[in-house]
């Protein structure tokens, strides 16, 4: 049996949907897009101005349509993030600015080199279902940062990419990028290997962009995965429970546009919320109050059917200490226990500015103890015990049963060698190390040992071609940083 | 008996409590006292306190904001008598606020310009996704000392240069410098981009602009 976690009771998540339904009616959504505003009002939308009262009806006949379940595929055309199957899954958290350099311990600006690391990291580790445009590349020409952030992740990794575009036409580079494999923007659609995250702004704003975004998205038939944020306090109600209000209004309100734009088109009920500290207007991942609100509005997104997304695994702290490992583990924890599809948020620290591989290998040990968790304790045997002890015998010998043999590592998750379960004394020979002392070795290890994907040779070229075409008018130099050497090269014979 | 009116200032301050503040403006205007004596020896002592018990962890967010709320209304109703005395409070400075063009993030702007209105500053927030055009004609319309440019996405903070820019343009500079904050600034993208300077909190904006005007 899965452990269950409840966090709001059905009643509660009836009367958050109702008064999100409310706040959709008045004072309604400001939506800084006229086509999005044409197409609301002409669905029975009412509009003043930029202000949109969105009748209720509106919002059952989106939920109508909106899929409940599909999946994002790896680059050998498998299920590999399966949104609404009930498993949880994790991805490393984006759009950092920084790294923290393991050497120095400074945060430095994020460059394309350490996007190939951290996503090759990514890809190596079992942990991760996904990997993400982790960080922004300082080294890439502005104008085309979300189209290379795609473009460097293809080229290190197989598995699906969590990303985003900076504008709109990012967005369309992008999706011609990704369709570049695929085959085609219908096989992209039919098989898509990425979702984008778009954002509404607090308190219940949809931006031009983000409504462009949205409404682009749904039409390429390539899923878009909203990422609200109440900020409770500050940019929205103080309580968790006005928080998670405000971000199903928020997520209630994409739903609709999207779903007019492109009925049955696939969306994730998501967010990055978080609690404000009042000391000083930070904003922390890493509170428990933070993913409270996380859990409270995935199950409200799962009371309506909808795959969810939360950010949570990452934590506050600027080094790799135990803040670190004690946020991004508790925050994990709930978010797995509530059942959220895609948890995005491993490997950053700093309030999500700043990434590190280090961190993403000691995540994933809390991942692999997470779905541990998920899976339960098990029934595998006829009889849970007794069996087991007339094998035993009367000396115990439990370690000679082939039962122990054949169980134990359904059992039992193993983890690597970052959490230390040495005695002192091997622990010592083996160099004493912390647990980020032990990570810095796994990253350089899985970075000498994890192949390089097998990309198609004239896929890889017809990928480097779309994004030089596009850097060139901004400065897009002859070097392509983060993407391994060779990739895209045509061989002659 | 107007100390004890101060008195009562300093606590509708430190409470928050706007009404009363307004009350007690309205009583000073009614007892013929200076409106100036009324802000500097009523109210500021309160926001005062309050600010300091801020820095000190003592008070939070709320506490500050309700404070200048409850300030903010108590000037509002000086203010029509201030003018007909021909009277201005002093100030420590003239500081222009915005968010930049694109960026509709405003938490951390609004928290300096309440610690610099506090400080005895002249604050003019323009809001969020502001123009850099907007910028410079809203340092030139109020005299401004420094203009505080805010961005909180890593997207939108390349309008911190144009703003720059602009200034240089239309020779506002060094006269009013232009300072930078948020949360992918730093020093080192505020010396890249030509800023007079950078602070990585609102506690640290105050300490810099104090430091720009000599305060």
């Amino acid at each position: 049996m899965r452990p269950r976690f409840e966090l709001l009771e059905p009643a509660l998540i009836d009367r958050v949907v109702d008064e999100a339904l409310a706040l959709l009616a008045s004072p309604g959504i400001k939506v800084e897009e006229p086509e999005a505003i044409r197409l609301l009002v002409g669905a029975g939308a009412s509009a003043e101005g930029n202000r949109v009262s969105i009748p209720d009806a509106l919002v059952h006949r989106a939920l109508d349509t909106v899929p409940h379940a599909f999946d994002l595929y790896d680059r050998a055309g498998n299920p590999a993030v399966r949104y609404g199957s009930g498993a949880v899954h994790f991805d490393p958290g984006s759009s950092g600015v920084s790294v923290l350099d393991p050497d120095t311990l400074e945060a430095r600006a994020s460059q394309a080199a350490d996007l190939a690391r951290i996503t090759r990291v990514a890809d190596a580790l079992p942990a991760y279902d996904a990997v993400s445009t982790a960080i922004v590349c300082h080294d890439v020409p502005t104008e085309i940062g979300d189209l290379y952030r795609l473009f460097v992740c293809l080229a290190n990794s197989d598995k699906p990419i969590v990303t985003g575009a900076f504008t709109p036409r990012g967005s369309g580079a992008m999706l011609d990028l990704l369709a570049l494999e695929a085959g085609g923007r219908a096989a992209l659609a039919d098989r898509p290997r990425a979702v984008f995250d778009v954002c509404p702004s607090p308190p219940l704003t949809w931006s031009e962009f983000a409504c462009r975004n949205i409404m682009d998205l749904g039409r390429a038939g390539v899923p878009a995965e909203m990422v609200s944020m109440p900020l409770a306090g500050v940019a929205a109600p103080v309580t968790l429970i006005g928080s998670i209000v405000q971000h199903a209004a928020e997520c209630l309100a994409g739903i609709v546009l999207h779903q007019l734009a492109a009925p049955g088109a696939p969306i994730v009920w998501g967010g990055a919320p978080a609690i404000v500290d009042m000391r000083t207007g930070a904003t922390p991942m890493g509170a428990i109050e933070t993913a409270m609100i996380d859990g409270g509005y995935a199950a409200v997104g799962h009371s309506l059917g909808l795959p969810t997304h939360a950010y949570m695994g990452a934590t506050d702290s600027k080094v790799i200490d135990a803040q670190a490992g004690l946020e991004a583990g508790m925050t994990a924890l709930v978010g797995a226990l509530a059942g959220v599809d895609l948890i995005s948020g491993p490997g950053m620290l700093d309030f999500l500015l700043a990434q590190s591989a280090e961190k993403l290998v000691i995540d994933a040990e809390v991942i692999g103890m997470v779905q541990r968790l998920l899976r339960g304790i098990g029934t595998p045997t006829a009889s849970l015990a007794t069996a087991s002890f007339e094998a035993a015998g009367s000396e115990g010998r439990f370690l000679e049963l082939p039962e122990t043999r054949r169980l134990f590592r359904s059992e039992q998750f193993l983890p690597s060698r970052v959490i230390d379960r040495s005695s002192r004394r091997a622990w010592l020979d083996a160099g004493g190390l912390d647990a980020f002392g032990r990570a810095r070795d796994r990253v350089e290890e899985l970075l000498a040992t994890h192949p390089l994907p097998a990309v198609d040779g004239s896929v890889a070229a017809a990928m480097v071609a779309c994004v030089r075409e596009a850097g060139a008018p901004f400065g897009l130099g002859e070097a392509l940083p983060g993407v391994p050497e060779g990739f895209g090269e045509v061989r002659a014979g | 008996m107007s100390e004890e009116l101060f008195a009562q200032m300093r606590q509708a301050v430190i409470d928050g409590d706007t009404a009363a503040a307004a009350a007690l403006a309205e009583q000073a205007l009614a007892d013929n006292i200076p409106p100036l004596d009324a802000i500097d020896k009523g109210f500021v002592p309160g926001l005062t306190l309050v600010g300091e018990q801020f820095g000190a962890g003592d008070l939070f967010l709320p506490d500050m904001m309700l404070a200048a709320r409850a300030m903010q209304k108590a000037i509002a109703i000086l203010e029509p008598e201030m003018k007909r005395q021909a009277t201005q409070r002093h100030v420590l400075g003239r500081v222009v606020l915005g968010t930049v063009k694109g960026d509709i993030h405003e938490i951390g702007k609004n928290l300096v310009g309440m610690m610099l209105a506090t400080s005895g500053f002249e604050v003019h927030d323009l809001g969020v996704d502001v123009a850099p055009e907007r910028f410079v004609s809203a340092a030139q319309e109020h005299n401004a000392d420094i203009v505080g440019v805010s961005a909180l996405l890593t997207t939108t903070m390349a309008g911190q240069r144009t703003v720059v820019e602009q200034f240089d343009a239309a020779g506002l500079r060094p006269k009013c410098r232009v300072i930078v904050g948020g949360a992918p600034a730093s020093s080192t993208w505020a010396a890249e981009i030509g800023a007079d300077g950078y602070s990585e909190d609102a506690i640290g904006a105050v300490a810099l602009i104090r430091g720009m005007v000599g305060a």
